[in-house]
């Protein structure tokens, strides 16, 4: 399997390229070449592992050489990270990539003997991430082309840094390949930290004040989870002399004494990572770097790195003090920043709450640990990634043709934009209406959290999904309101288009082959993660979905034919003053002309970010901090 | 009581809906209107009324806003029909009220499509409804499932007790955002029924002629939809819980005519957060007991 080494290393080879090259169109050239070269390393792995029968396979046992490298690689993040801090002077958080890194090598050099076992491990999940990672990763590099493109025409003011910005994106490519892959509990630390940095030197782009205060909080949010992954794995190193992943979920499920430590840490430090509460507000502050980069941390990498763990962690979750603290902080983030995505009109912060949210619901169906949550898990995952990417870029294009990413301002968007008013469309249904996956998920999380007895998650499932229906709901209705304006020249670029129109498609492919892809795919992948089977989606069910699905789709498109046909009387809309005649204008009282103008609701000053934020952070935090202190406790005395 | 698993009963029962409910939802309009005439001490129009009301509206010359909302209320009124036969076809309950959540949000698509100032605010009331009925309507589904061990219609239906004996706070918060759902008057905030309101006529403000049709035609499918899921709180294996099941439909419905004619409207504030109370208290703690006690 030399494709592994090559999807690992080729994205950071890319990287330097990438930094080296001043020229943009030979550097557009190559990096879409790369692009092409990553998803056929991709396509070759798994038609590979689909040959040799779709079984797990452990790789790389003996690895002295690769794992020095390794151990660089961590010291030089570390020296970087430390440089970059002093520059800024955040001196403390520096403290937080020096001591993880040094607790790490000195348990690497003088700790205890580990059994050697596989480094690299490839099963289902791991290739449904590398999947992922590729087609929604590439897609967002070729979109990036594009719309850094424009970038750098519009924003005069900041430093036209391409060459740095795609070697972020490749660096971060070939990390995540690293960290869906390996076993090994050392590479992961490695790859994770990789992440972190690479999402703080990407929001950091613009070097503007605020950028940088931004970056900053992503870098010390997710180095303390880094310091809690480091700690769970020296740990487990020590008592368990082992490192590997497997190991340790397996060990995990029979409730082994040295397996709670770990996988408590683990744990919490996928929860920082997924930018759950009180940890959501460096994926909130992301918001200042380019769209792609936005794309890619939401959709495809960054943030779907926590909620890797969690799935590989979730057997050895179920029922115990960690996965109640999962499930609880999950579920309270699905509830809160659904909320909050209520108040908001800027539409990237409308996405970036709901990231959050549904990240929240993610982490919950963890949490609770049953064969049914990890399957909506998986579930939620992928149509998240996919509807999540399309979104962001739309948004992008949109504000590049707009100059404004308000949702009020995208009042009749379709008549104006119909392209990206169409594939926003199809994005937001993605995120929530029947029959795409997201609702069924939705059903087996509830079963199964019933199932479970979990009131707390049950209540916050039943309120999270009344609200999050409420803030895409209406967004969709600000799109379609026809006020009759003028159209917008579109200017998206020709990369931009393929990239939304592949994901548009994929969006759809996803739900029509969603049945297929469940018996086909994840349920054997549930069967590989908790070695037993279990019926996720009862045959019943999954009929009365196919059934939904075609009723659906052709619904419209009939009652379309059917209206398409009739003769229509089109008169102005009633407006209590007299209608000008376009539905735009009505003369008022006192016989002048005005602009009519709507908005959705938003009850900012009730329920906006400034109210929430900082209860749910304080109750999330004492939760955890709470949990994590008996867990501790428990297994340390 | 009747083998609701073989594929012809079901075939029986969805076409009987198809063909029936219409009748019955306009028949129970006609009912609500004369009552409700009663209590205003007015004659009120005859039973029959509604059925000439959308005969007429049909034959009318079809004068709209906007051309695209008739695609979106045909979509409303089939996914309409869609969720009932699900419903009475037998399966879970908890993918039709899904699939009615769809066909709602069709709805709201198809008076914001106008751009109309009266029904965007109607529009927009809807959607606030919908927040405020969906957690208890899921919460009833969640009841069903923790007593009947399924969210399939057909089991949760043939129980050997009526499943309202486990689940009398479930009902109360159903039957409280049956209020919400049918329009009745203290939340009755987005297509305000009721003459001379600041909202003209809400939701309904641009829709005209067969438009209206339709949507009248769907709001009588969905209110036997929703008696249905009453029903299902009632329905055992035993016979005589169907007169019984009846009955109890009527009740509910007389009480949602007596709350309607005798509140004045609410804010929406006080809906939506009346609703959410009721289901927590409501719902919520029937969910704890029954949690604990099996």
């Amino acid at each position: 399997m030399a494709v592994i080494p090559f999807l690992i290393c080729f994205p950071l080879a890319v990287a330097v390229l990438m930094y080296c090259i001043r020229a943009n169109k030979i550097r557009n050239f190559i990096a879409y070449c790369s692009v092409i070269a990553i998803m056929t390393g991709v396509a070759v792995l798994t038609v590979q592992w689909c040959i040799g029968g779709m079984q797990p396979i452990n790789l790389y046992v003996e690895t002295e050489m690769v794992d020095h490298i390794i151990l660089a690689g961590e010291l030089a993040l570390m020296v970087i990270v430390t440089i970059l801090c002093f520059i800024h002077r955040k001196y403390w958080i520096s403290l937080l990539s020096i001591a993880p890194t040094l607790l790490i090598a000195y348990a690497e050099l003088f700790g205890p003997k580990v059994e050697a076992l596989s480094h690299i491990r490839v099963d289902r999940l791991s290739v449904l991430m590398c999947i992922i990672i590729a087609v929604i990763g590439g897609l967002i590099i070729v979109y990036a082309v594009g719309y850094m493109h424009g970038y750098a025409h519009h924003h005069t003011e900041f430093a036209d840094r391409r060459y740095y910005f795609f070697m972020l994106l490749f660096l971060f490519l070939g990390a995540m390949f690293g960290f869906v892959l390996s076993d090994s509990l050392l590479w992961i630390v490695l790859f994770w930290e990789t992440t972190s940095v690479c999402s703080f030197l990407l929001i950091g782009y613009t070097q503007e004040p605020i950028a940088v205060q931004n970056s900053f909080r992503a870098l010390w949010m997710n180095l303390l989870g880094g310091v809690g992954l480091t700690v769970g794995v020296v740990y487990f190193m020590y008592e368990g002399h082992s490192v590997s992943l497997f190991h340790l979920v397996n060990q995990g499920i029979f409730g082994t004494r040295f397996t709670i430590i770990p996988i408590a840490m683990i744990s919490f430090a996928a929860l920082t990572k997924a930018a759950q509460m009180p940890f959501s507000s460096w994926l909130m502050g992301a918001m200042v770097a380019p769209t792609p980069s936005s794309a890619l941390l939401h959709s495809a990498t960054m943030v779907k790195a926590g909620i890797y763990i969690l799935i590989r962690l979730s057997p050895a979750l179920s029922g115990t003090h960690t996965g109640n603290m999962v499930s609880f902080v999950g579920g309270f983030t699905f509830l809160v920043a659904s909320i909050m995505a209520i108040a908001q009109t800027d539409a990237k912060k409308v996405l970036a709450f709901s990231t959050i949210s549904n990240l929240g619901l993610m982490t919950a169906c963890c949490g609770v640990g049953t064969p049914e949550t990890t399957w909506a898990c998986v579930f939620l995952m992928l149509f998240h990634a996919i509807s999540k990417s399309l979104l962001f870029q739309d948004v992008g294009a949109t504000e590049n043709s707009m100059h404004t990413r308000d949702i009020e301002e995208f009042h009749g968007l379709l008549y104006r934009l119909p392209k990206l008013a169409v594939f926003q469309f199809i994005g937001i249904a993605g995120m929530f209406l029947a029959p795409f996956g997201m609702l069924i998920s939705k059903w087996s999380a509830l079963k199964a959290s019933v199932d479970e007895r979990n009131i707390v998650l049950v209540l916050f499932i039943i309120f999270g999904s009344a609200t999050t229906s409420f803030y895409w709901t209406k967004w969709m209705g600000k799109l379609i309101a026809h006020s009759r304006p003028i159209p917008i020249k579109d200017i998206t670029k020709k990369n931009e288009n393929i990239s939304l129109t592949v994901h548009a498609v994929l969006m759809l492919l996803l739900c029509v082959l969603f049945p297929a892809l469940s018996r086909g795919y994840v349920d054997p992948m549930i069967v590989e993660l908790y070695g037993r089977r279990e019926d996720v989606l009862p045959m019943a069910l999954l009929y009365t979905l196919v059934i939904v699905i075609c009723m659906v789709f052709a619904v419209p498109a009939v009652a379309h034919f059917v209206n398409s046909k009739q003769e229509m009387n089109v008169k102005p809309s009633y407006m209590n003053g007299i209608n000008v005649g376009d539905n735009r204008f009505f003369v008022d009282s006192l016989g002048e002309e005005k602009r009519l103008y709507m908005t959705n609701y938003y009850f900012a000053h009730k329920i906006g970010q400034r109210k929430l934020m900082i209860p749910s952070q304080l109750i999330s935090m004492a939760v955890i901090v709470v949990t994590l202190c008996i867990i501790v406790g428990g297994a340390l005395v | 009581m009747i083998q609701t698993d073989s594929i012809l009963t079901k075939v029986i029962f969805v076409a009987a809906y198809i063909l029936l409910a219409p009748l019955i939802g306009g028949l129970l309009a006609g009912i609500d209107r004369k009552i409700s005439a009663r209590m205003q001490r007015r004659i009120g129009p005859p039973i029959l009324q509604p059925f000439y009301d959308v005969h007429k509206l049909w034959h009318k010359q079809v004068i709209a806003v906007e051309k695209a909302q008739s695609w979106f209320l045909m979509t409303y009124l089939i996914l309409m029909i869609f969720t009932g036969a699900m419903m009475f076809s037998g399966t879970d309950i908890l993918m039709c009220f899904f699939v009615l959540s769809t066909a709602a949000a069709f709805l709201f698509f198809a008076a914001m499509v106008t751009n109309s100032p009266y029904g965007y605010i109607g529009a927009q009331r809807e959607l606030l409804q919908i927040m405020a009925y969906e957690p208890s309507i899921l919460m009833t589904c969640v009841g069903f499932y923790l007593v009947a061990h399924s969210f399939e219609v057909s089991k949760i239906v043939a129980g050997p007790v009526s499943r309202i004996l486990y689940l009398p706070g479930f009902f109360a918060a159903f039957v409280f955002s049956l209020t919400i759902k049918l329009r009745k008057s203290p939340f009755d905030t987005s297509a305000s029924r009721h003459p001379h309101q600041e909202l003209v006529k809400g939701l309904t403000t641009e829709m005209g002629a067969r438009n209206l049709a339709i949507f009248e035609i769907a709001e009588w499918y969905e209110t036997v939809f929703l008696c249905g899921v009453v029903a299902m709180f009632i329905l055992n294996t035993s016979w005589v819980s169907i007169p019984v099941a009846i009955l109890v439909i009527l009740a509910v419905f007389f009480l949602e005519i007596l709350i309607d004619n005798t509140n004045a409207r609410v804010k929406w504030q006080s809906m939506l957060l009346i609703s959410w109370v009721v289901t927590l208290v409501g719902g919520g703690v029937n969910l704890l007991i029954l949690m604990l006690v099996r």
